[in-house]
């Protein structure tokens, strides 16, 4: 699997070491000389002005002044992405360790190093992490929410997210002021407002870890949604906590009024972040509408008006990260709908990778942090913080669960509990939120100390732990779906229904006003956000429109068309047995068709433009469409050679049916993260009758021998519902009709989601 | 039986709770309902039914309603359709849409399935032959595309073959090119939506309907 295969055992390790000393032993002399490079600056200018003498042309000079700050910074990025690479080059390792402990571990060691050489390591920065590091996390996880288990259990995830969140801020604050109360710890000066104002730090799961930890085990999709909501909604909670008791703590005193107005803080920052992200979700999805000209840019746009999305609302004290997930949530719908399948790909990527690299420089710079802050270690008060950051958790789920599942269909029942209690991870939010303190408060470095041994504790113990324990309970894992045409179909089917048999019932609950929210949606909304027709189709054309495109990639990329299976199921095996007659005049028009199909095709590939302004509206989707006309052509003329055997005519077909040239397999691209194997996909297998070819067929490889160009109005040929041979002409004039929703589909759900969860 | 309640007394009830697992409660409401929208009469008819308004917009309406008058729906081993139904009739597709109560044994679990995909097996299945043929999984996909205009017609059919073909390739695997598939049979219906975890999502909270604010099907 790694690029470079291995002779002997052992190698790779020997390789990782290798890797890992030079890039360390670049890195630290430069660092460390960096000081000294100054003074020889001065030095030299001082020797010029007393000597004046005249040197020799400098033909190579240092000058690492220049470079030193983005040279840091790529260092940085480039040993924390080296770390990555190097743990999956140790199977063992990284079936056992999360991936996020290493990385912390790996902090530490750096951090130990720079300071054995000694220097000052860096510590994370707040300003750093909350303005470049959390938003990429936040808006890769908002982006590919999954809206419909998000939205079936968001009162659960609400639950726990605000009330949670707040039984364990006071439930610790409280406990360990009594703690603190105790001569014997030492700690009388800690006051209760600072106990609960570390209380408050302390108590909000952490997004970023849960993430780290929970992709690895594969949970069902339930208690995989409740952790994960619960870390992302925790964070108005958090922020109005956190104001609240810095304010308080300087004041010293609180009265009802202020606990009144903190309730009121509390809507005004969700609520208010809600309403950012929405409004610059709305305006990234009207914009979207109209860059159909130039699509390279796309995915700028959805990037940049998250990122002001979260900007915004820091700046007016509203909580950032619900912004960025409404500004995704919002826009997704609608920015997908309009933007092109490589924008698609470039936007997923981007974002995967940015948050990759964001989560890897967290936990490093985490552990570095640990080795430069400043401690202050106190036994009980830290063993007593850790203990009840569990203890508090577990009660408070329990507790509450107890009064969910009054209210849930679907229970939730004891495992699940167990999961989501020891899910509860802290994180960097602690730290940085910690470290945001000020220093007049007197306790912080216990404070910081405290938190970083909780989020140890939580990182290391929880998170490596988790993984045999979901497999020693059998909690149920995600299903490894696989989109089903029938199960979206009888998902639309069933939201009719039940929204039917309600209104049957008189009774207006929650599918009749989903149902009134989409009607609002598709007569509304979508009529000023999407570009073009796109916006009339429903879900499930958009669904199967996105399943032939995987279907058309995973054909191409196979390098084949579906080869002759003989016993698989194809079209003529559920059609209704009498094909009728077709004249022979039928079938020459039928023939002359096709034949016209194919000069069409041959006559459109022409210009190639390398302007950088306009992209190939996806090669992809030109192949994709390619691999669709032949596939309909072949399924045509095999309709029509099987009837002519059956006739005993035996008619020469045109078109070749030989496997594709290099020159198409040669086009390489990406396909999603799902991919299906070839035999899990309802795949229309051919047979492959082999006719002879005429001299003046038309034959596909003079296509292919033509490298895949821009084929703009090829998708007037693409095919049409798949019609008996008898109404293959009604099947041209479909063609042309159904080009107009084709040109350019931009594919609209991902299902991992989906509604339904689907890739990514 | 057939005779269905008048004023709704209390045995009667409580003999209808009993065989159908709906608390008093529930079923006082749904008779309520049943009182409304058959205008205190005896018997509900389809016409009854196609006047609410809330199934304007629903574009399996026609389905849903046949539904209701569909004796396979009735728990009674017949096939057909009746043309007015009774309240304890009414009740009976309604507890199609019962929720699954919390600790129940795996098999009941399963009974539970198998009764709400039978449900949705005989609505797609509309002569009744005991399998959907192309037709019949055409036309379903066409009603459910309905009113999505003109590009929805041209695909629904792409669509239904699709499905169509998956159905056929789970179920049956590999088959001669001679071979017929002649339809899903509910035995592969239940294969296919073997994930689909319909015991949880097909339901109706019953408990919530609150009669005060019960809306007449009929006022306008």
């Amino acid at each position: 699997m790694p690029a470079f295969s291995c002779a002997f055992p052992g190698c790779r390790r020997d390789l990782l070491v290798i890797v890992l000393v030079v890039f360390v032993g670049i890195g630290l002399p430069i660092e460390a000389s960096a000081p000294a490079y100054q003074s020889h600056g001065t030095e030299g200018s001082h020797l010029t002005n007393i000597t004046n003498t005249k040197k020799a042309f400098p033909v190579l000079a240092v000058n690492y002044e220049h470079v030193r700050k983005p040279f840091e910074i790529a260092l940085w990025i480039l040993l924390a992405l080296l770390m990555k690479l190097g743990f999956h080059l140790i199977p063992r390792l990284s079936a056992v360790v999360p991936e996020s402990c290493l990385l912390i571990v790996v902090g530490l060691l750096v951090g130990g190093l720079i300071k054995v050489i000694g220097e000052e390591p860096p510590v994370l920065d707040s300003q750093l992490f909350f303005l470049c590091l959390l938003p990429p996390i936040i808006l890769d996880a908002g982006y590919f929410l999954p809206i419909r288990p998000f939205t079936e259990n968001v009162g659960t995830i609400l639950v726990f997210a605000v009330i949670g969140t707040l039984w364990n801020a006071f439930f610790m604050g409280g406990l360990l002021y009594a703690l603190c109360q105790i001569e014997s710890v030492g700690l009388s000066g800690v006051d209760l407002l600072a106990c609960l104002l570390f209380g408050s730090i302390v108590s909000a799961v952490d997004p970023v870890a849960v993430l780290a930890v929970f992709e690895e085990i594969h949970i069902n999709e339930l208690v995989h949604i409740l952790v994960f909501g619960e870390s992302l909604l925790n964070d108005a909670v958090t922020v109005v906590l956190y104001n609240l008791f810095e304010e308080f703590s300087k004041v010293g005193t609180v009265t009802v009024l202020d606990v009144f107005l903190g309730v009121v803080c509390f809507f005004v920052v969700s609520l208010g972040g809600v309403l950012v992200g929405a409004i610059y979700g709305f305006l990234a999805a009207f914009t979207s509408r109209f860059t159909s000209h130039t699509r390279v840019i796309e995915p700028l746009f959805v990037f940049l008006y998250s990122y002001m999305a979260y900007l915004s609302s820091e700046m007016f004290h509203l909580s950032g990260i619900m912004a960025l997930i409404a500004c995704g949530v919002v826009m997704r719908p609608y920015v997908e709908a309009n933007i092109s399948h490589k924008s698609y790909t470039t936007i997923k990527y981007f974002l995967k990778m940015w948050s990759s690299v964001s989560e890897t420089l967290i936990f490093i710079f985490l552990g570095v942090s640990t080795v430069a802050g400043p401690h202050a270690w106190n036994w009980t008060f830290v063993i007593t913080t850790v203990i009840l950051c569990l203890v508090s958790r577990v009660l408070g789920v329990i507790g509450l669960t107890f009064i969910i599942n009054k209210f849930r269909i679907v229970k939730l029942t004891k495992k699940d509990q167990f999961i989501v209690a020891y899910g509860g991870l802290r994180g960097a939010i602690a730290f940085s939120l910690g470290y945001l303190l000020s220093n007049s408060h007197q306790m912080r470095n216990l404070f910081l100390t405290a938190i970083i041994t909780v989020i140890f504790f939580t990182v290391f113990v929880q998170g490596m732990t988790i993984r045999p324990l979901v497999e020693l309970l059998a909690v149920k894992k995600k299903k490894e779906s696989k989109p089903s045409i029938n199960e979206e179909i009888h998902t639309e089917f069933l939201d009719h229904l039940l929204t039917g048999v309600e209104g049957v019932c008189g009774h207006y609950g929650h599918y009749h006003w989903k149902e009134k929210l989409n009607r609002f949606n598709k007569t509304y909304v979508k009529r000023w956000l999407i570009a073009g027709e796109n916006f009339k189709e429903p879900e499930l054309i958009a669904f199967y429109r996105k399943m032939e495109l995987k279907q058309a990639i995973m054909m191409v990329e196979s390098g084949q068309l579906p080869s002759v299976l003989p016993s698989t199921i194809s079209m003529q095996n559920i059609q209704p047995r009498a094909i009728p007659r077709v004249s022979k005049k039928r079938e020459e028009e039928i023939r002359r068709i096709l034949r016209a199909n194919l000069q069409n095709n041959k006559q459109k590939m022409r210009s190639r433009s390398y302007s950088r302004h306009t992209l190939f509206d996806a090669d992809e989707e030109d192949n994709v469409s390619e691999v669709r006309l032949r596939k309909t052509k072949m399924e045509m003329e095999r309709r029509v050679s099987v009837m002519e055997r059956r006739m005993s005519h035996y008619l020469t077909v045109p078109a070749n049916r030989e496997s594709p040239r290099p020159g198409v397999r040669r086009v390489r691209f990406e396909s999603d993260n799902q991919v299906f194997s070839a035999d899990s996909f309802p795949t229309v297998h051919f047979e492959q009758p082999s006719p002879p070819s005429t001299p003046d067929a038309v034959s596909l490889e003079e296509e292919e021998e033509e490298e895949v160009p821009k084929r703009p109005s090829l998708k007037a040929d693409i095919e049409g519902p798949r019609g008996n041979a008898s109404d293959n002409h009604q099947g041209e004039l479909d063609y042309q009709r159904l080009a107009r929703c084709l040109s350019d589909p931009g594919p609209n759900k991902d299902k991992e989601d989906d509604d339904p969860f689907m890739s990514c | 039986m057939g005779a269905s309640q008048s004023a709704g007394t209390e045995h009667e009830f409580q003999d209808l709770a009993d065989r159908t697992g709906f608390s008093l409660e529930q079923i006082g409401n749904i008779n309520k309902r049943f009182r409304q929208l058959s205008n205190n009469e005896e018997t509900l008819s389809r016409e009854d039914l196609a006047s609410i308004p809330a199934l304007d917009n629903n574009p399996i309406r026609a389905q849903i309603i046949n539904a209701f008058f569909d004796k396979r729906n009735l728990h009674q081993n017949e096939t057909g359709t009746v043309q007015e139904i009774g309240f304890e009739e009414f009740l009976m597709v309604m507890t199609h849409f019962r929720p699954a109560a919390m600790g129940i044994t795996e098999e009941e679990r399963e009974n539970l399935r198998r009764d709400k995909l039978r449900f949705l097996f005989n609505m797609h299945d509309t002569d009744s032959d005991g399998t959907i043929n192309l037709e019949e999984y055409r036309r379903v996909v066409e009603e459910l595309l309905s009113k999505a205009g003109t590009i929805g017609q041209e695909t629904a059919k792409a669509i239904a073959d699709a499905a169509m073909l998956e159905v056929a390739s789970t179920t049956r695997g590999k088959m001669e090119p001679d071979e017929f598939y002649e339809g899903i049979t509910f035995e592969n219906f239940l294969q296919i939506l073997n994930t689909f975890d319909i015991e949880t999502r097909m339901h109706v909270r019953f408990l919530h309907m609150d009669t005060a604010t019960l809306r007449c099907g009929k006022s306008k």
